[in-house]
This record gives structure tokens, C-alpha cells and sequence, in this order.
């Protein structure tokens, strides 16, 4: 597994619990309670890191290449997925995906952007930016939810909308647009979680909704800190400074009323345990589905309209 | 022509450039004069302003600020700002290189404005509509609250009057200082168009120099009808974004309004000193089939 420079401390704990372990059965001496020892030193150092990150290195976590995927999510929350392909005009942008599937026995539509753990899988998806396609495909999947009464769960993890030659030339900002506008219009619970990386209006594209969550070492963000950085401090290596200013963590985006919560992972982040992430956050979306589930159409349109009419600053 | 001829023909070509310009300097006064950046020519200012800010010699289009914008648009005193009261705080005290408060007091100090959209109601040539003009010289017309708060309100004050709705942008993108709060602003005005489409009320867009990211990605491309300033630039990724990620030289006229009509993306592209009959025309249609 890929380790984070921060994790070092971590590592050469466990390194000596292997050193201690191997001793002790090589020599068959006696050294279970040392290595109960180094085993709680480990814990305690993990759980003091963790608690305690700062927003750069909740951008290695949320970018960590063992993550789990919107696929991960789906194998490990769903049952009889069925994946829905293409935009209906020439293009299944692999960046995102979507079907229908059963949560907890019930039916929705899950759509999400889609990275990959291998550079092979990454060229497929695209490392995760999708195209104006594959907004639109999105948006054929939430009219198509709205239409039959299916609950509609999107899971965003992107480094932002593809920046490209044919991208421009097909209308991204268009597609966004088009997403941000309709999304409004529609009559069944939308929850969004933002898993990992939330960038932009790649991310805001699939985000207009009723509830929207975000995982402990996740971000959301109107630009990269890269990005920011590199404009605002003409320097990309400020990234640090950039993430801090911008205030992309959980409760940073909860007091300023952007998200509805924050959903805790497992020691170490989501990657060490792919289960137990899926358990956490199928648990959330079944209460948000449970609460959403008692509003009319026309209060769920206009529960959404609402959250996003509040949002900002201002002085008047 | 052989290479030589052409390096040649190039040094005289620059010599005489040179010397053109040291004469401006020792000659001119700059208070009078200024120089297309588009062609190079020699113009005196006065000439540029009374040719709406288009050069008389190639026909670039200066990009304008909201108040000249509002002044080559509406009938005489027609236009009536409204919200004007909302100003920018800073939630997140956002520090950069410098402290977002002071660069919203040199924004201001700069443009007279307190933030970077105008909204109101005018007349253009008769004909009534709820407005929002951005205004490029105001951080570079990034939308934060202030500009997403008041575009929204215009709309549902178009709603009220039943009013057609014109947004004329001119915007980097969103505001990085406000970071989500500002991102959340393409949801808000966007959502608002859904309530202007329930409405059936008549949304036009009139993209300007230039309009980038979080406005083409939000209220910028939702129009009804979507007309473009000629020459205007207009996309969601800038220039240079893309030549990194792609690393290839981009074509010359990419992300311009007239590249956005041939790949369907924009109605009608409009020279500056056509556009308030296009749009009357525009708004005329709309209102008399209605009746």
C-alpha cells in the first residue's frame, strides 16, 4: 500500500512490531507484551496524526491511489447493479458512471465519477475528469430517475471537469450549466457525497441536491489549491498555503453551510478498509432516504431550490 | 522567396516599427493617443470612444466596462439599478499575497463599483428588460456572493414584473476568495434560470471579452438565445490550462465567439455597434408573439 510522508512515524512503529515478531519466533523468546507495547504506541500515534491533519495532507488521503472508486462503492453498498452507458449522441464518457441498483432492498440510481487504481484503468476513466458527454449521459440518468421515482445518489471524486481541446469545442461549460439548472427540476431525493476529491464545477455538476455529505479527508473546492495557488501566490508550490485559505475540509464547509454533514472513516482513511468506508456511508444514505422519503415532489424541489437560494456572504 | 529574403524583409519590417515607435513617444502625448493591440495602429483615443471603443482601423472590440456598457445599450435614462445596496464581506478572511479585504478596497478604488455585476431594469430601443452586467475591471468580474446573490435577485424580480431577462457577462470565473461559497453560486443562479424557465420568460445571454469557467458554466449558458460580442473569448478551461494538460499549441482563433457558432454553441455573433438592435429585435419577437 502506498504510504503518505506524514505516515512515516506510523511505519517505523510497525516496522519494529515485524522486526520484534520475527525475532520472537525465530528465537521462540518471549515478546508478546513488548509487541502489545508498539501495537498501542502505533494505535495512539495513528489516532493523534488523524485527528489532527492539516488540509494538505487531507489532499494526500483524498487523492491516495487506493482509495476506493465509485465501482468499490457500488460492490460494496448495492445489489443487482445494472449499468446505464451513453449520452444517447455518440459518446460513453468512462469518467462517469452509472445504473440502477437496490440499496438496503430498494431501488435508485447511482451515478458517480469514476477513477482508476492503475495507469491503464486511469487512461480508461480518464483519471476521473469527465467530459461534457459524460454530464449529459448523467443528466439523460437523473431524468430518467426523476421520471420513474428512483431515488438518485451520486458519488463525486474529481479532480474537475476535462480540460481539452474537444471538451471546449462540445460545450463543458455548457454541460455543467445545464446540469446546475435541471437538477432543480427534479422530483425525487438527490443526496451527493463528495468521496474524495471535489473540484469545482466537475463536481458541483453532479451536486445539486437535497443533502450533500462529505467523507472526513475528502475536499470540495471551487479550484484546485495547485490551481489557486499558482494564480493567486504565481507560485503552484503554495499549495499548502492555497488549501488552507480556501477552507476545503469538512468542518470548515459545514459552519459555512455548504455541506449537510461529514462521514468519518476508518482509522487511516477510506483506503484501509474499503468494507467498513461502504458501511459508514450506506448507513448515512439510508437516513437521508428515510427523511427524504416524506416529502411531496413539490417539497423536494423546493427543499433544493432553497438550501442553494441561501447560500453566501454579504453584507446589505 | 527564400529564407534570407524573408529574415530580411522581417528586420526592415521591424526597423520601421521601431522607429514608429520612438517617434510616439518623443511625439505623441499619451493622454491623446494609444495603439490597437490588435493591429498595431497609431489612433487617438477620442476616435476609439466616439467608435463605441471598436479601432477604426481592424475593428477589434475593446472590452468595455458595465457603465459604458449600460450607456451604448439603453435609451437615454431608462436604466434603473436595483441592489445596488448589497456589498462583498470576506467570510473565510481569506489571505493570499495579500488580504482579500484590501483587494476589494482596490477593486473599488478602481472601478467606483462595490462589486462586479450592475443589475436593474432599462429599455433597449422600447423594449423592457431585467439586466445584469458584469463588469471585467471589478477583479477581473469574478463571481462571488455579492454577484451570484444579485444575478438571482434580478431574475426574481424579472419574475415578479414578467419581465425578459438579459445577462451580459464579462468574467474570469468564479472567485477564488470565497472558495465554495463562490462555487455555490452557480448553483444558486442557475437554479434561478430553472424558475425563469417554469415562468416562460425569455433568457438571453449576450457573452462578452471575456467569459470563462464558473459564468459559462453556470447563468452564462442558459439562455434561450445566446449572442456573443464578435472576437469575444469565450470557453471554461482557459488557455493555458489546456495547452498544459494537452501539450499542444492551440488554434489562433480558438475559444472565440465566431469558433463557438461553428461547433453550435452560441446563437448569433453580433459586432458592438449592431448589438442593441439585435437584441431589441431579439426581445420584440419574443413579446409580440406572446400576445
Amino acid at each position: 500500500m502506498t504510504v503518505l510522508d506524514f505516515e512515516k512515524p506510523i511505519m517505523e512503529i510497525e516496522k519494529k512490531i515485524e522486526e520484534f515478531k520475527k525475532i520472537s519466533t525465530e528465537s521462540g523468546m518471549d515478546l508478546h507484551k513488548e509487541i502489545e507495547n508498539f501495537e498501542q504506541q502505533a494505535q495512539d500515534c495513528k489516532k493523534e496524526l488523524y485527528a489532527n491533519l492539516k488540509p494538505s495532507q487531507k489532499l494526500q488521503i483524498a487523492r491516495h491511489p487506493e482509495r476506493p472508486n465509485f465501482l468499490d462503492y457500488v460492490n460494496n453498498m448495492c445489489e443487482n447493479f445494472i449499468e446505464l452507458h451513453g449520452d444517447r449522441e455518440g459518446m460513453d464518457d468512462r469518467a462517469i458512471i452509472g445504473g440502477i441498483a437496490k440499496i438496503d432492498g430498494k431501488p435508485v440510481m447511482i451515478i458517480g465519477t469514476m477513477k482508476g487504481k492503475s495507469t491503464k484503468e486511469n487512461l480508461e476513466y480518464n483519471f476521473g475528469m469527465p467530459q461534457p458527454q459524460g454530464y449529459r449521459k448523467a443528466l439523460r440518468l437523473f431524468k430518467h430517475a426523476s421520471k420513474f421515482n428512483l431515488p438518485i445518489i451520486t458519488l463525486i471524486d474529481t479532480p474537475g471537469a476535462y480540460p481539452g481541446i474537444s471538451a471546449e469545442e462540445t460545450n463543458q461549460g455548457g454541460a455543467i450549466a445545464v446540469n446546475l439548472r435541471d437538477m432543480a427540476k427534479l422530483n425525487v431525493p438527490v443526496i451527493a457525497v463528495i468521496t474524495g476529491e471535489g473540484c469545482s464545477g466537475g463536481a458541483l455538476g453532479l451536486a445539486v441536491a437535497n443533502k450533500v455529505f462529505l467523507l472526513e479527508h475528502a475536499y470540495y473546492t471551487v479550484i484546485s489549491p495547485e490551481g489557486c495557488a499558482s494564480i493567486l501566490y504565481r507560485d503552484a508550490a503554495r499549495a499548502a498555503d492555497a488549501a488552507n485559505a480556501l477552507k476545503i475540509t469538512a468542518p470548515d464547509l459545514l459552519k459555512l453551510g455548504i455541506i449537510d454533514g461529514e462521514i468519518k472513516e476508518p482509522l487511516g482513511g477510506a483506503h484501509t478498509d474499503h468494507k467498513a468506508m461502504a458501511e459508514t456511508l450506506k448507513a448515512t444514505i439510508l437516513d437521508s432516504l428515510k427523511e427524504l422519503s416524506k416529502m411531496s415532489e413539490k417539497q423536494l424541489k423546493t427543499d433544493r431550490y432553497n438550501k442553494f437560494r441561501r447560500m453566501g456572504a454579504f453584507q446589505e | 522567396m527564400t529564407i534570407q529574403d524573408w529574415f530580411e524583409k522581417r528586420k526592415e519590417a521591424q526597423i520601421q516599427r521601431r522607429a514608429l515607435e520612438a517617434k510616439v513617444e518623443v511625439d505623441m502625448n499619451p493622454d491623446l493617443w494609444t495603439k490597437c493591440v490588435h493591429c498595431d495602429a497609431q489612433l487617438l483615443k477620442k476616435d476609439i470612444e466616439e467608435n463605441e471603443m471598436v479601432c477604426p482601423v481592424c475593428d477589434y472590440h475593446f472590452r468595455i466596462n458595465a457603465r459604458k456598457r449600460i450607456e451604448l445599450l439603453f435609451d437615454e435614462d431608462s436604466f434603473e439599478e436595483l441592489n445596488a445596496n448589497i456589498k462583498p464581506t470576506d467570510p473565510l478572511d481569506f489571505v493570499d499575497t495579500e488580504p482579500y479585504i484590501e483587494r476589494l478596497e482596490k477593486a473599488h478604488a478602481k472601478t467606483g463599483l462595490d462589486e462586479a455585476v450592475i443589475t436593474g431594469i432599462g429599455e433597449i430601443n422600447g423594449q423592457k428588460a431585467a439586466v445584469a452586467i458584469m463588469d471585467f475591471d471589478y477583479m477581473g468580474g469574478s463571481m462571488g456572493s455579492v454577484v451570484g446573490e444579485k444575478v438571482t435577485r434580478i431574475m426574481e424580480e424579472a419574475i415578479k414584473r414578467k419581465l425578459p431577462v438579459i445577462a451580459i457577462t464579462s468574467s474570469g470565473g468564479a472567485r477564488m476568495q470565497e472558495s465554495a461559497l463562490s462555487l455555490m453560486q452557480m448553483a444558486k443562479t442557475s437554479c434561478a434560470v430553472s424558475r425563469l424557465d417554469d415562468e416562460g420568460l425569455l433568457y438571453i445571454n449576450v457573452l462578452t471579452e471575456p467569459t470563462f469557467g464558473g459564468i459559462t458554466a453556470s447563468f452564462g449558458m442558459l439562455g434561450d438565445i445566446i449572442v456573443a460580442e464578435q472576437g469575444a473569448r469565450i470557453g471554461f478551461a482557459g488557455r493555458r490550462v489546456i495547452e498544459q494538460t494537452i501539450r499542444q499549441k492551440l488554434p489562433a482563433d480558438f475559444q472565440t465567439a465566431e469558433y463557438l457558432m461553428k461547433y453550435g454553441q452560441i446563437d448569433v455573433v453580433s459586432a458592438r455597434k449592431n448589438l442593441k438592435k439585435t437584441l431589441s429585435d431579439i426581445l420584440e419577437m419574443h413579446s409580440a408573439a406572446k400576445v
